[in-house]
């Protein structure tokens, strides 16, 4: 009971970053239809800009929490924006001139912009691991088994689900209520009467990426900070699971990409508990095929009707 | 950055200066955003945690050079008028042009099949160049494997690498346990990666687009998982060696007697093994795409490409779709099962490194630059990536740069792909060739 709890905590640790990069995909995929595949990438350089930052302002557990609490809202803020200006770039070069294209070639586009930023940050920032001290210890101890085994909530798993809930609430919150969601959902309905009715459909697939980009970055913090090893490689695996969150949870729904992460992140922690560490991508990989197989549309997506 | 393509016609040459400028200012606010973050700094080891490495040359050189390369476009690029730029083309010479295309394209597979075939016997051809057409000739192969799933049936598999992976092992794991030859596990390879097909066609048979993709990614990556992972069986990371070396009609290609330059007469040369080997990659190649012409011409083959234009339609005339997807994906995955066993025999040495995503994209962005359903393409697209990442081989870490980006640029360039017209598989009359634009590709129904 104790070592579930203890798994339930860690799972929704990891869901929450899971479904804040699955957040990128399943907007940009309802709203273009298109897989990111850079996406993941930007993740990953937003999480060595983030190091970058830190390292900059000198960050030590030594620093007072309030302190540090001040740093890392600066550094999340610098690393959203900078990220931002990568998902902004990347749509600009790599995907708007293959608007209206067929579908496979922005596909490749943005597997070649993968390609190119992994081995971009590999040859700036070097190809070894970035290890990271932890800057923020201690936790509550939530129980004490018999035997001594103590269920633990710490601060970093405290803080990554609370900044997870506040920066959700916030893009809902864009997303339902400003203009500029209601723009994004009327171009996911149909771009061409969106355009018609004189919204810049261009600018709003930007802006799209630029909130998708920015909260990868929150995810690409949080993963710094919570697991403190960082290589130009996690992008990719990190990526395809948030893909998975958002499939599962239902493409294009952002209610669904959260849970969809949560999902992924409670199989993975259980998985890697009860049965095999080596084998927990193999689990997430195929509840997905059995999600999709019973369940196409996913756990909170529209059915998709077919038209001829 | 605006957006050039909507600015209005202008006569002339003729720049707006303050558009200019206020796009160049954009551009260096966004390069210094960039390159001024991840190049100017590094994070470095030090004693007691990192240390910031300060590189602002670098990175100010970097800016600057893109900030004058787009001023450079600006000049002799977007200063046109529209509708003059050098893509746009008159229909007369357009519609000349592909007819030249359509000549030169009906002598260029034989021209290029019998340079294929007195290749190794040219002067200047050393064991470098065999090697690298060795390699270009396992990727023509694999193109034209995966052509038959994303370009003919229309299903978009992103976990080809699988099927590649699983011949490999295959032919390893037969020849270190039951020690049998190349040659009988060469069929077995392909039947046991088609059989592999079929089982990943299974679950997937009610999936379109995208979520197919993702669920033949998901699966490549599972192959490679347990590769890794089942140490026992399969080596893990350490992977397999040792494995057996094909041989000429049972002469083996060894110095001793009763090898095949003792047989025939000949001093030894390790020379011979490759040449051997170019012919076998070469034959089993031509295999694919004899057999993918044939099978277009049959039933089967048209029932795919029925499919991948229009599912509901096949459905409703009666095709039975899931037996069509089904053998697509398992002839797919036979004739990668072959290139995988071939593989394993060439390099002697398979670790699941070997069979990575990245693969996979490498083997779809083939089929997608050549022009997919394209045959030649598959070649033409083969030569120039492979060998445009052997030609930047001095450039050691930057090459996989230069790649991805000529992968982004290429595909921008010509989105259909290099060979963008399509011969109809059956016609009235006489054969013409449809633009690529007429025909539903890769949309994954």
């Amino acid at each position: 009971m104790e070592y579930f709890l203890q798994q339930l905590i860690n799972g929704i640790t990891l869901g929450s970053i899971y479904g804040l990069i699955a957040i990128g995909y399943t907007m940009v995929y309802g709203i273009i239809g298109m897989i990111n595949f850079a996406h993941g990438d930007i993740f990953m350089v937003s999480s060595f800009i983030a190091l970058i930052v830190i390292t900059a302002l000198g960050l030590t557990v030594s620093t007072g929490l309030g302190l540090t609490i001040l740093a890392l809202i600066l550094v999340l803020v610098t690393s959203m924006v900078i990220a931002s200006v990568f998902g902004w770039t990347t749509e600009r070069l790599a995907y708007r001139p293959l608007r209206g294209s067929f579908r496979l070639a922005p596909l490749i586009t943005a597997i070649g912009i993968s390609i190119v930023l992994q081995n971009y940050i590999q040859i700036t920032q070097g190809a070894r691991v970035k290890p990271l001290q932890p800057l923020i210890e201690n936790g509550y101890t939530l129980m004490t088994r018999a035997d001594g085994f103590t269920v633990q909530l710490s601060n970093m798993q405290i803080l990554i689900i609370t900044v997870t809930i506040i920066l959700m609430t916030i893009f809902s919150l864009i997303i339902a209520k400003t203009s500029l969601g209601r723009a994004q959902r009327a171009c996911e309905q149909d771009r061409k009467m969106a355009s018609l009715l004189g919204i810049n459909v261009d600018r709003t697939i930007s802006m799209t990426f630029v909130m998708g980009a920015a909260l990868a970055a929150v995810a690409g913090l949080m993963f710094l900070l919570y697991y403190g090893v960082i290589d130009f490689f996690i992008g990719f695996v990190a990526g395809v699971k948030a893909f998975t969150a958002a499939v599962l949870g239902g493409i294009g729904s952002l209610p669904g990409a959260m849970l969809g992460g949560l999902v992924i992140g409670l199989i993975e922690t259980f998985w890697s508990a009860y049965f095999s560490i080596e084998y927990k991508d193999v689990a997430a990989f195929s509840m997905l095929a059995i999600v999709l197989i019973f369940l196409p549309q996913g756990l909170l997506g529209k059915p998709e009707v077919e038209k001829v | 950055m605006t957006d050039t393509a909507n600015g209005a016609p202008r006569p002339g040459r003729h720049l707006d200066f303050g558009k200019v400028a206020k796009d160049l200012v954009v551009t260096a606010l966004i390069a210094t955003a960039i390159f001024g973050s991840t190049i100017a700094f590094r994070t470095v080891s030090a004693a007691g945690g990192l240390r910031l490495e300060v590189r602002y040359d670098i990175a100010f050189y970097v800016i600057a050079a893109v900030i004058v390369g787009r001023l450079l476009l600006w000049l002799f690029f977007w200063s046109k008028p529209a509708g003059t730029s050098a893509v746009e083309v008159p229909a007369g010479i357009k519609s000349g042009m592909a007819k030249v295309s359509a000549k030169v394209g009906k002598g260029f597979g034989p021209t290029m099949l019998i340079f294929a075939l007195v290749f190794p016997f040219l002067p200047f051809t050393d064991r470098y160049l065999l090697d690298l057409s060795i390699l270009i000739l396992t990727y023509v192969m694999l193109g034209w494997g995966l052509n038959i799933v994303v370009g003919l049936a229309g299903l978009l598999d992103l976990g080809y690498v699988a099927f590649y992976a699983i011949g490999a092992y295959s032919y390893a794991l037969l020849a270190q346990y039951f020690g049998f030859s190349f040659w009988m596990c060469l069929p077995l390879a392909g039947i046991l990666a088609a059989f592999w097909g079929i089982i990943l066609g299974f679950p997937v048979l009610r999936l379109r687009g995208d979520y197919l993709a993702i669920v033949t990614l998901a699966f490549g990556e599972i192959i490679r998982i347990v590769l890794l992972n089942w140490y026992q069986f399969t080596g893990g990371p350490d992977g397999l060696s040792g494995i057996p070396r094909p041989s000429f009609f049972g002469l083996p290609f060894t110095r001793r007697e009763g090898g095949f330059s003792d047989f025939f007469g000949l001093d030894y040369s390790s020379f011979h093994r490759i040449v051997f080997m170019y012919f076998l990659i070469l034959a089993l190649a031509l295999l694919t795409n004899f057999v993918t012409n044939r099978l277009r011409r049959l039933p089967i083959g048209r029932a795919w490409e029925a499919l991948r234009e229009d599912e509901i339609a096949c459905r409703s005339l009666g095709l039975n779709t899931a037996s069509v997807k089904l053998t697509a994906f398992a002839i797919g995955g036979m004739f990668a099962g072959f290139a995988g066993s071939f593989f394993a025999t060439r390099q002697g040495f398979i670790s699941p490194e070997s069979f990575t995503f990245i693969e996979s994209a490498l083997i779809l962005a083939i089929v997608v630059l050549g022009g997919m359903g394209s045959q030649v393409g598959v070649v033409i697209a083969s030569i120039a990536m492979i060998g445009g990442f052997e030609i930047f081989r001095e450039a050691e870490q930057f090459r996989m740069l230069i790649f991805g980006l000529a992968m982004v640029v290429i595909m921008i360039w010509r989105p259909r792909g290099l060979i963008s017209t399509r011969i109809p598989s059956i016609f009235l009359r006489e054969k013409k060739a449809v633009s690529a634009d007429m025909v539903a590709q890769g949309e994954g129904h």
